[in-house]
């Protein structure tokens, strides 16, 4: 630990590279403070309209099937698992286990927006995307327009920052190849197991919200 | 390289226990405590969605939310670390969520007691 100035990755305005992973990390939270400000404000909106809108949002709700819902809430939660044994694995300075990790949270990451994309297909089918091909014969129809409006935003937001994830696990890939992470550095792997865990915890709010609370689960299970 | 193997190598099981900060190296948490923690995860979503088929009336969405706070929880506490870090780190972390609560009870406080507009529908004032 005494050749943290020798480190090729150390830059020249730190001491060493414990204080240049810590501006890192601490950089990374302020971005994921940003971010919970971002979704926060979608979640205050959809609160602020299933409070006025309680039974079309019930409704609607109905229409989600919880079958793939908790399917992709698995998925998430083991590509969560998968990130955080990346970010051991290069802690502990293993580069090929670190790559398989990456390998494997990809992996559960394109099953995530394979399954997203079964579900917005099926609502496509039914005429749910709100828009000119929206049609639900109901009295509550124009409020449940606003509730698949909010559920298409929010996964929609989801998702692209699932995409953003996957792409900046691409990124990653060719410099865990080139060997360019160790034990003693390796926070662009930390600050995007960071970024990863943070899309999981959202989905872990969107599920409940979305999918299951005071519907009907019987109904499109 | 081989020197900070050494250091973590002998990190055991008993270093989850310590404090961040006390020695150079970074804190790695033992495997078992990651496997130990998705399972955790995986039993609480099984929950979650079980309550969902349970008749549960006004206790069904404060039901479903703790369990959503509670996952997250541990996902921010071991997945991110910040159980392991510096107090300064557990500030930066706490500001959004703290700001989050800042915004949805003054915002919610507003929008409950407005007493002009039409009533809310019972069920979810029941949970208020």
């Amino acid at each position: 630990m005494s050749s943290h100035t020798d480190n090729p990755a150390l830059q020249h305005h730190f001491d060493d590279l414990k204080q240049q992973n810590e501006a890192a990390n601490m950089g990374m939270w302020a971005f994921l403070a940003q971010e919970i400000m971002f979704f926060g404000g979608l979640f205050l909106a959809y609160t602020v309209y299933r409070y006025k809108y309680f039974e079309a949002f019930v409704e609607g709700s109905n229409h989600l099937p919880i079958f793939w819902g908790a399917l992709n809430t698995g998925v998430l939660i083991a590509s969560s698992f998968t990130v955080a044994m990346a970010v051991r694995s290069a802690q502990l300075g293993r580069a090929k286990a670190l790559f398989n990790w990456i390998i494997g949270t990809m992996v559960l990451g394109v099953a995530f927006l394979g399954i997203k994309s079964i579900e917005y297909a099926d609502k496509y089918h039914h005429g749910l995307i709100p828009g000119p091909n929206f049609h639900y014969d109901g009295p509550l129809a124009p409020q449940m327009k606003i509730f698949f409006s909010f559920y298409f935003v929010m996964t929609g937001m989801h998702a692209l920052h699932m995409i953003i994830g996957i792409g900046l696990m691409i990124w990653l890939i060719p410099k865990i190849r080139r060997g360019a992470f160790s034990g003693e550095y390796y926070s662009p792997i930390e600050n995007f197991g960071l970024y990863w865990h943070f899309v999981d915890i959202v989905w872990i709010f969107l599920f409940p919200l979305l999918y299951l609370i005071g519907r009907d689960p019987w109904i499109h299970l | 390289m081989d020197s900070s193997v050494d250091t973590v190598g002998g990190t055991g099981h008993s270093n989850v226990d310590h404090q961040a900060g006390h020695h150079d190296g970074p804190h790695i948490a033992p495997m078992r405590m990651y496997i130990s923690i998705v399972c955790l995860l995986f039993v609480m979503t099984a929950v979650t969605v079980g309550a969902a088929f349970v008749e549960l009336g006004a206790l069904g969405t404060p039901i479903a939310l703790a369990i959503a706070i509670f996952k997250a929880s541990f996902v921010v506490l071991f997945f991110m670390h910040v159980r392991y870090n510096t107090p300064l780190m557990w500030v930066f972390a706490g500001a959004g969520f703290f700001w989050l609560l800042i915004m949805f009870s003054l915002t919610m406080q507003d929008y409950v007691s407005r007493g002009w507009e039409a009533p809310a529908p019972i069920q979810f004032l029941d949970l208020l």
